[in-house]
């Protein structure tokens, strides 16, 4: 599997951390209720077919990525950076 | 078989290099060139291996790494290597092989006895014992079925061999270097491509030597050694030879073995090739017909028996019976022939055959039983006869004495890895063969592995599989050519033309046995016989997944390269449906074994991991400290005196401490910065505690939690400023504790201006504890009043050593007065040596890791051990860290009921009863014997004798355990074989109100 970092060029997987299912919306921060924690921590799709997911470049640069895959061919057809570089916000 | 040396040349072999080996401690005669197989088989050898179930004799059957019975040790000591295809390696002069699965030896097997009891050993034996009425008896088998059952022995000894691991690159990786591969290769290779061809075999050309063809005019063997030699001197193109490709994985990565053994540094590497587009030519096993006793030693593939000949000069035979079903075996019968082969008998189900394949073995004396079939082979340890019978049952059978017994029954094209890569395998009726299915990576098929059969459509498909790879890759490639002159060259391959009738299995008509023990095997290497696979369907099992599983058919390590087709056409014919709808199964890597050292590589021993020092290792290994690994890192135990023990002079330093001053080497414990204008608030949701209330200037302790609530790490934040922090963490959790506060940063709080920074590397850091700690820090730093009340407990400060930056922080984990003090990495070792020397006259000495963990078990300070991740904060009853002020990371599921409950695992203290040591992973129970302890109410983390209490003390985990102080329980431990009251305490077993510390 190749992941496309914007930063370092396409390099392999084995450089990178998997971090989970970019698609699952955090809670805010001021949120105290255990409730809307739950399935932010631990129910997750398992999406056939293309799928958002967080990556970071551990052994790169560093960065996270928003890496689009398919969950069929491991194929990562897109990865943009997150965060505060990702130009998104 | 009565196998033996012919004079003939032998095209693999240098008979001027002779050379001798062992097998079974009997000497074998042999050339340079040989495989273990074509030695034994030249030797007059018959018997090489006996099979797994039912310890029954086997010969060689194959030539390549289809073969499925020919598996021996090579090697002694720690070099012993099991389960090696006898046909792949090469054999090298003194080299000891020996038989596997046979006590005494393969010749004289004990085990045999096991054919007895074969009906026993049917299709789901060990599902039926493990699960049926039969339950019981699974224990009283177990030992001498696992005794019985099995394949080589793997060495005690280590391993001493060197593996090595590499990558290559290509645009185009051809797989597999047969006529098809080669001509691929030199298709992209002559207009520049980057290509990397792999090939299993010691000698490029793969089977082109067993078809009697020109090309452009040249022999093909000579052919092979031009494109050979074409493709070794381009400088863009690699070949890799004895190199297997065994595994197809995403975006065109492929795994490779090669085998080094034949000599140099590395016995083998592992490759990982990645390449933008892939040529699959790998080429087609021939596949046997199943009769009753097709196992017996002497019965062979017949493009086996032509390559043993024209590559080693070895007869497998003195006078063979050949049974096939197709055109192609009865040219290799005729190729057979001309290089000497006495063929008794010829049988073949067809009838009308043409005269161009008959006559040739009909001048050569051969009967030609068409329309015939071979019912079974007979014979004591080897083939001595064929019993053959009208294909249609008819008549009586007719028995023809031989001592080899060759078979085809058409190939099988080698589909594994366009199956790891590529959709469901497809049957096509018309090669009766399996052909792959769907692409799903980059990747064009060529030569037999589609059901290609003659040597001018092979060659014709790798060149276009070569053009079309680069077009791909944007070059443009002209079409080679190649005029085939070849005997096959107007080969009948397909069913319709009548060059082949399916034919898988023979079975006896009913009423008639041959033998009381001639079973039909389909999978030799697992004893699958043909009956197991229709039992298998008769218990409703209709998935070739489902009868693979049940049966083992084709999970052997050979996996099924000569049996699996066979089997599910088997199984097709008894589910009475036809091959199409009963699918194959998927095929997985490795497509060939693959010694795990390869995958290791160099990563053993000392290269496992990377090893992390300190700055001042040099120094600590100069005072004669023995170092350990804590993590990665080195750390000193202790400093023992000459004669001492490190055990002793941990209990030595510890108690120095508490008395006088002693200075540890703190550099591997995490330390990250944390900047910016938001870094206060940052942390104030990282940590359950606020920490945006700290002055500059001031520490605290602070928790981590995971987002599930459960505590993550525990550390020290330094507030050197408004925007600025350093956090100091364990040494094992620092990285994790870096990413996880990077993901938060990138992902959550986008918005946050903080960065993130590990200066682990940058800092060494000393401690320097004890009732004199105080004393000696004032005397070497500048410009800094030490006073309690103008530097008291849980400050931080910035100052100077001899006038280099430090900080220094007035901590302490050992429970005594105690600073931290860091300084940039290069004048640790100045630090470390001006405290000794400064400190001289108030008895300062340094301590290690091991006095660090008795200071600190001793004040009750949880540790690594203890934070192993399954523990809330209300299980170290540090429930009030969590603030009430503010949300933090993990708070909303940390309040949960499950989280904060009381009948817990609870940390407390253990007090050990008369005076016996107690050692962490022992379990708390309350039966006083070791043979009835009952269950297990927790378990210690940390364990040591305390110099300050004068007894064994530990850290442990106890149900409920913050109610049950003063209770007594026993610590049990049965690996150790030791079962020792203790007294439940608090854990903070040494000043527990922290005067020492704070005044
Ligand atoms: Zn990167």
């Amino acid at each position: 599997m190749l992941i496309p970092c914007p930063v370092c060029g396409l390099r392999d997987v084995g450089e990178f951390t998997y971090w989970g299912d970019a698609g699952v919306k955090r809670p805010s921060h001021r949120e105290k209720e255990a409730g809307p924690w739950v399935p932010y921590v631990y129910e997750r799709k398992n999406l056939r077919g293309k799928h958002e997911e967080i990556w970071q470049h551990e052994h790169g640069c560093r960065q996270f990525l928003i890496a689009t895959r398919n969950t069929e061919t491991h194929e990562v057809l897109d990865a943009k950076l997150a965060g505060p570089f990702g130009g998104d916000e | 078989m009565a196998g033996f040396r012919t004079d003939t040349f032998g095209t693999r072999i240098d008979r001027d290099k002779p050379l001798r080996f062992t097998f079974d401690g009997k000497p074998v005669e042999a050339f340079s060139g040989d495989t273990i197989a074509s030695a034994l088989l030249a030797s007059g050898r018959s018997i090489v291996a006996r099979s797994f179930k039912y310890h029954r004799p086997r010969g060689v059957f194959a030539v390549g790494s289809e073969e499925p019975n020919a598996l021996v040790t090579a090697g002694t000591g720690g070099e012993t290597e099991p389960n090696v295809q006898a046909t792949t390696r090469l054999v090298s002069d003194g080299l000891v092989v020996s038989g596997q699965n046979a006590y005494p030896s393969v010749d004289r097997d004990l085990g045999a006895i096991n054919q007895i009891l074969a009906p026993f050993f049917g299709a789901g034996f060990y599902y039926k014992t493990f699960m049926g009425p039969m339950k019981r008896s699974w224990m009283w088998y177990e030992p001498s079925i696992r005794a019985a059952a099995g394949m080589g022995r793997a060495s005690l000894s280590p391993d001493p061999a060197r593996y090595e691991r590499a990558n290559a690159f290509a645009d185009l990786l051809v797989v597999g270097g047969g006529p098809a591969g080669l001509a691929a290769a030199l298709t992209a290779g002559r207009v520049g491509a980057r290509v990397l061809i792999a090939d299993e075999g010691h000698v490029l050309g793969g089977a082109i030597d067993l078809d009697d063809a020109r090309i452009n005019g040249t022999a093909a063997l000579d052919w092979a050694k031009e494109a050979a030699d074409e493709l070794d001197a381009m400088p863009n193109v690699r070949v890799l030879r004895q190199t297997a490709v065994w595994g197809y994985y995403d975006a065109n990565v492929l795994a490779a073995f090669e085998d080094c053994s034949a000599g140099g540094l590395t016995r083998a590497r592992h490759w990982r090739l990645q390449a933008r587009q892939v040529v699959l030519a790998t080429g087609s096993y021939e596949r046997p017909i199943v009769f009753a006793g097709n196992d017996r030693p002497g019965v062979m593939l017949v493009s086996a028996a032509l390559a043993y000949a024209r590559r080693f000069g070895v007869m497998v035979g003195r006078q063979a019976v050949l049974f096939c079903n197709n055109d192609q075996a009865w040219l290799n019968a005729a190729a057979l022939v001309e290089e000497g082969l006495q063929i008794a008998a010829i049988v073949d189900p067809r009838e009308d055959l043409p005269a161009e394949l008959t006559q040739p073995l009909e001048q050569a004396g051969a009967r030609l039983l068409t329309g015939h079939v071979v019912l079974a082979a007979q014979g004591k340890k080897q083939v001595e006869k064929a019993v053959i019978m009208a294909a249609d049952g008819s008549g009586e059978t007719v028995t023809i004495e031989c001592d080899a017994l060759l078979v085809s029954g058409g190939t099988n094209p080698v589909i594994n890895l366009a199956s790891q890569a590529g959709g469901a395998p497809t049957w096509n009726a018309d090669v009766a063969a399996f052909v792959p299915g769907t692409q799903r990576e980059a990747w064009v098929p060529a030569g037999a592995m589609i059901g290609a059969a003659r040597l001018g459509e092979v060659l014709k498909q790798g060149a276009v599989a070569g053009q079309a790879s680069c077009e791909f890759l944007g070059l443009r490639c002209p079409l080679p050519s190649f005029k085939v002159d070849s005997r096959g060259g107007n080969l009948r391959a397909s069913v319709e033309d009548g060059g082949l009738k399916p034919l898988f299995e023979v079975k006896a008509p009913a009423g008639r046995r041959f033998g009381k023990f001639d079973k039909a095997f389909v999978d030799l290497q697992h004893d699958v016989t043909a009956e197991d696979i229709r039992l298998a369907a008769r218990e409703g099992f209709e998935s070739p997944e489902h009868v693979k599983r049940y049966t083992t058919l084709g999970m052997a390590n050979d996996q099924g390269k000569t049996s699996n087709v066979t089997g599910l056409a088997i199984l097709a014919e008894a589910r009475e449906v036809p091959m199409s709808e009963a699918g194959t199964t998927r095929f997985r890597p490795p497509f060939v074994p693959v010694p795990l050292g390869t995958l290791a590589g160099r990563a053993r021993g000392a290269q496992m991991r990377p090893v992390r020092r300190s700055p001042l290792h040099a120094t600590h290994a100069a005072a004669g400290a023995p170092m350990a690994a804590s993590g990665l890192w080195m750390e000193p135990r202790a400093y023992p005196r000459p004669g001492e023990a490190a055990e002793k002079a941990a209990l030595r330093e510890a108690a120095h401490v508490r008395e006088a001053v002693g200075i540890a080497d703190i550099s591997p414990t995490g330390k990250i910065d944390v900047a910016g204008p938001d870094a206060a608030a940052f942390l104030d949701r990282v940590y359950t505690n606020l920490f945006s209330n700290l002055t500059t200037g001031q520490t605290r302790y602070g928790v981590m939690l995971r987002e599930d609530g459960l505590i993550f790490a525990d550390g020290t934040a330094l507030r050197l400023s408004k925007d600025h922090f350093l956090l100091i963490t364990q040494a094992a959790k620092a990285e994790r504790v870096v990413t996880h506060l990077e993901y938060l940063l990138a992902i959550a709080w986008p918005d946050l201006r903080v960065t993130v920074t590990s200066v682990t590397e940058q800092y060494a850091g000393i401690a320097v504890s004890g009732p004199k700690s105080r004393t000696l820090v004032s005397r070497i730093v500048d410009g800094r009043d030490m006073d309690n009340r103008a530097f008291p407990y849980r400050d931080v400060h910035r100052a100077a050593v001899s006038g280099l930056p430090v900080v220094v922080a007035r901590l302490s984990s050992s429970g005594e007065d105690g600073y931290e003090i860091y300084i940039g990495a290069d004048h640790g070792v100045f630090l470390w040596k001006r405290l000794l020397e400064t400190g001289k006259d108030l008895g300062v000495l340094p301590y290690g890791i091991e006095a660090t963990d008795i200071l600190r078990i001793e004040k009750g300070y949880p540790g690594a051990a203890e934070f192993d991740g399954r523990q809330s904060l209300e299980d170290f009853g540090m429930e009030k860290i969590l603030s009430k002020k503010k949300n933090c990371v993990g708070r909303p599921l940390a309040l949960r009921e499950a989280l904060t409950s009381q009948d817990r695992l609870q940390l407390v203290g253990l007090q050990a009863l008369e005076g016996a040591a107690v050692q962490a992973g022992a379990h708390l129970v309350k039966g006083e014997s070791a043979e009835k302890p009952g269950e297990s109410e927790g378990h210690i983390t940390s364990a040591t004798y305390s110099p300050a209490m004068k007894s064994h003390i530990a850290l442990a985990f106890l149900r409920g355990g913050r109610e049950r102080h003063e209770e007594v329980l026993y610590a049990a431990d049965p690996l150790r074989g030791t079962h020792n009251r203790v007294r439940v305490v608090d854990p903070q077993f040494y000043d527990p109100d922290g005067s020492r510390s704070n005044g």
